[in-house]
């Protein structure tokens, strides 16, 4: 699964993509969130405050309580700040 | 009929002119045409550039939708949008929101909520460098969501 980052999070993360194997027992985006806490401490900080962070699953903004398991890419990123 | 909206992300600059030329050329129904520009600002003195990174293909997707519900809520005749990213300095064409429609209100009305929206749910994030110090990212202002949200109330058009 394609794990995107976007802006600051991008930066705190150190990429801004990565193909990961997300095992079966990750059910919700928040399970994602947190297994991929644990990949470094850069990951830690970026998605530590899950209530400042928005997240996309296939394009399409969803909750943290979305599923994971189906999607070919999630990306996390900051609240938006364009026009 | 609804228009088929026009989004462009592009790192390019924009002619307004000529983006409302299109959307009116050899149509004679449309009454009114608004367009909205939002430029680079420096409220202090001391801006350097504004970087502008995206999500591509989210970002056209998400303001595609965007613009296909403000047809759906209004009667517009045509809609262009264009987003820039890259780096831009002070005094630079960032956003571009055209609407047409036979009335004013519903032009206005719908250039005013694609603003709205596009600011709240289009993948753009902003950094800003200063003079003399590292590039900072803008934070999401909690007004915007307000400003958003008023379109939520079921607030309609009065032709």
């Amino acid at each position: 699964m394609l794990i995107l980052y976007f802006a600051s999070l991008r930066e705190r993360v150190g990429t801004g993509e990565e193909t990961l194997d997300v095992p079966g027992d990750i059910v919700t985006i928040a399970d994602l969130a947190n297994w991929l806490s644990t990949r470094s401490e850069g990951h830690r900080e970026a998605l530590a405050n899950m209530a400042s962070i928005r997240v996309a699953r296939d394009q399409v903004h969803v909750e943290f309580d979305a599923p994971v398991q189906g999607a070919l890419e999630i990306a996390f990123f900051p609240p938006v700040t364009g026009g | 009929m609804a228009p088929t909206p026009s989004v462009s992300v592009q790192a390019e600059a924009f002619d307004t002119g000529a983006e409302v030329a299109a959307l009116t050329a050899g149509r004679t129904d449309i009454g009114a045409v608004v367009s909205f520009t939002g430029l680079v600002r420096d409220l202090t003195g001391d801006l350097e550039a504004m970087t502008l990174e995206h999500y591509p293909g989210m970002t056209e997707r998400e303001l595609t939708a965007i613009a296909e519900d403000a047809c759906k809520r209004w009667p517009l005749d045509g809609v262009r949008v264009i987003h820039r990213y890259g780096r831009l300095t002070p005094g630079d064409p960032i956003v571009l929101v055209v609407t047409a429609s036979a009335h004013r209100r519903a032009a206005f009305e719908a250039a005013d909520f694609l603003m709205d929206y596009l600011k709240t749910r289009a993948p753009f994030w902003k950094k800003e460098s200063r003079h003399g110090t590292a590039g900072e990212w803008v934070e999401a202002k909690a007004k915007d969501d307000a400003d958003a949200a008023r379109w939520e109330k079921g607030e309609k058009v009065q032709e």
